[in-house]
């Protein structure tokens, strides 16, 4: 097992108790993300779909390679290395949701 | 026997002579054709292709236009006398294959060898500019390029202000602001193009007249539309480089598609309370396959987990932040110099002062640029990040 350290997103540390690191032991990015969701109630669901794998609007890094192009979650972590979560978010600083109610 | 005639024929002695159409071929194996000449010579008509780096600072500037010592150089002036001059001085400088061009540009263009008439930066603009004329990077040719230059800017915000007021004073030559929104006072907080007087007014007017009163001498285009699949093509045809600073994904993703299907480098930035995101989405950069805001993100999250900065707050600073690095990134794909973030995600973390860079590969299955020839067409973007259909 090695001791991992997963950036959360500002979007998802309401879950997190408001913290922006949290460390966790995995051997696999998957073991990480699960014992993040065990941790911490509610995270999980926004990272994997129903079947597990990451969202379509997440990206997952170790260190700053895409999961994608590795094994997915399968991808092994090795000791020290930093998981990041990578959400896509619109802000341009505008009123978005406002803007997002008006038809186009 | 004048001194300086004395002086020219020991030069001779010492120095290799090329015609003019040796000097021609010479250059399109990669030797440097050097223009020694005055600025009002110059203004006349150069060699296609010829370095104007004038005689006056010619040793100081050398280094920077021609960095290796064995590259071979010939120096051109108007006869080929001051040439010879300056061919010594380049020699004593270090430079192993310098040559001198006999007959110098009178006899090039009496020979019918291609020449162009160098556009001139006028009094005004050298004094605008003088801080860009001074680096090689940039100098004469790169003001002129980034003065022919047109940009668009998607959104009169957060990230379009501090993009618009650098790339206005950069002096790129046209600059489309679109936006359809108006004024309000919560956004002067992070939206400096505008100003209380200007609350109720229309961004891009408001942003017309900050920008002008920075740089009257660029033509600013106010654009007030909301950009839909029917107009986006007609908004973006003909830019050069289009900087997303739009709000919401349904834009975020019909720049995208557009943006592929017209080949146009997409300068991206996004902002969350102390977070923001920069990256260039631009699959047909030359360099190597780029992917695009669809390769990152296929899909747009649902608007519940989605929280807005309308919602989520944002620091009014963080986008200046990310704004700037678009206008770098812009600045930089229409000079074509440098490395730009095409791939690469640089993601700024305010409070712990912290950026990371993260790779973005292209998805060779992408429906949008994987094949540009087969794109799929425009959809209706408010329905797909409903997460309806797409």
């Amino acid at each position: 097992m090695s001791n991992v350290t997963i950036r959360i997103p500002t979007p998802l540390r309401s879950y997190t108790g408001g913290a922006d690191e949290v460390r966790v032991q995995a051997q696999t990015v998957g073991d990480a993300l699960h014992a993040l969701g065990a941790a911490h109630d509610g995270v999980l669901s926004r990272i994997l779909d129903a079947a597990g794998e990451p969202r379509q609007f997440v990206n997952i890094y170790i260190g700053g390679s895409n999961v994608r192009g590795l094994d997915g979650l399968a991808s092994a972590v090795a000791e020290g290395e930093v998981i990041s979560i990578v959400p896509a978010v619109a802000g341009g600083a505008d009123e978005s949701q406002r803007s997002r109610d008006r038809s186009t | 026997m004048k001194a300086k005639d004395r002086e020219i024929a020991r030069l001779k002695e010492g120095i290799a002579e090329m015609t003019p159409a040796q000097t021609l071929a010479l250059q399109a194996q990669g030797a440097a054709l050097i223009d020694v000449r005055e600025a009002e010579e110059i203004a006349l008509g150069s060699p296609t292709g010829a370095l104007r780096l004038g005689r006056g600072f010619l040793e100081l500037r050398i280094e920077d236009a021609v960095p290796r010592a064995d590259r071979p150089l010939v120096l051109m002036c108007n006869s080929g006398t001051r040439s010879l001059f300056a061919a010594a001085d380049l020699g004593r400088l270090g430079y192993t294959r310098v040559y001198s061009m006999a007959g110098g540009f009178s006899r090039w263009k009496n020979e019918g060898l291609p020449f162009e008439l160098p556009p001139r930066t006028d009094q005004h603009s050298r004094e605008r500019y003088s801080r860009h004329l001074l680096m090689p990077e940039v100098g004469e040719a790169g003001q002129q390029r980034l003065l022919a230059s047109k940009a668009l800017l998607v959104g009169a915000g957060g990230l379009g202000s501090p993009a618009a007021f650098y790339l206005a004073a950069a002096g790129i030559g046209t600059l489309g602001v679109v936006d359809h929104d108006v004024v309000e006072r919560s956004n002067l907080q992070r939206q400096i193009l505008h100003t209380d007087a200007r609350v109720g007014s229309s961004k891009v007017d408001s942003a017309r007249q900050t920008l002008e009163a920075l740089n009257p001498s660029i033509d600013v285009k106010p654009i007030r539309t909301r950009l839909s699949g029917g107009n986006v093509e007609d908004v973006l045809r003909g830019y050069d480089v289009v900087v997303d600073g739009s709000d919401n994904f349904p834009t975020r993703y019909l720049v995208n598609d557009a943006c592929v299907k017209l080949g146009i480098p997409n300068v991206h930035g996004s902002v969350y309370r102390f977070e923001g995101q920069a990256t260039v989405f631009w699959p047909t950069y030359a360099k190597r396959r780029g992917p695009c805001y669809r390769c990152l993100y296929p899909e747009p999250p649902p608007a519940d987990l989605a929280p807005s900065c309308a919602e989520a707050g944002v620091l009014g600073v963080l986008p200046g932040v990310i704004g700037l690095l678009q206008a770098v990134e812009t600045i930089k794909i229409l000079l074509g110099i440098g490395d730009p973030l095409v791939g690469r995600l640089i993601c700024y973390d305010a409070l712990r002062a912290r950026f990371s860079e993260l790779q973005v590969a292209p998805d060779p299955d992408c429906r949008y640029c994987a094949d540009p020839a087969r794109f799929p067409g425009y959809v209706d973007y408010e329905q797909f990040c409903a997460g309806v259909a797409a």
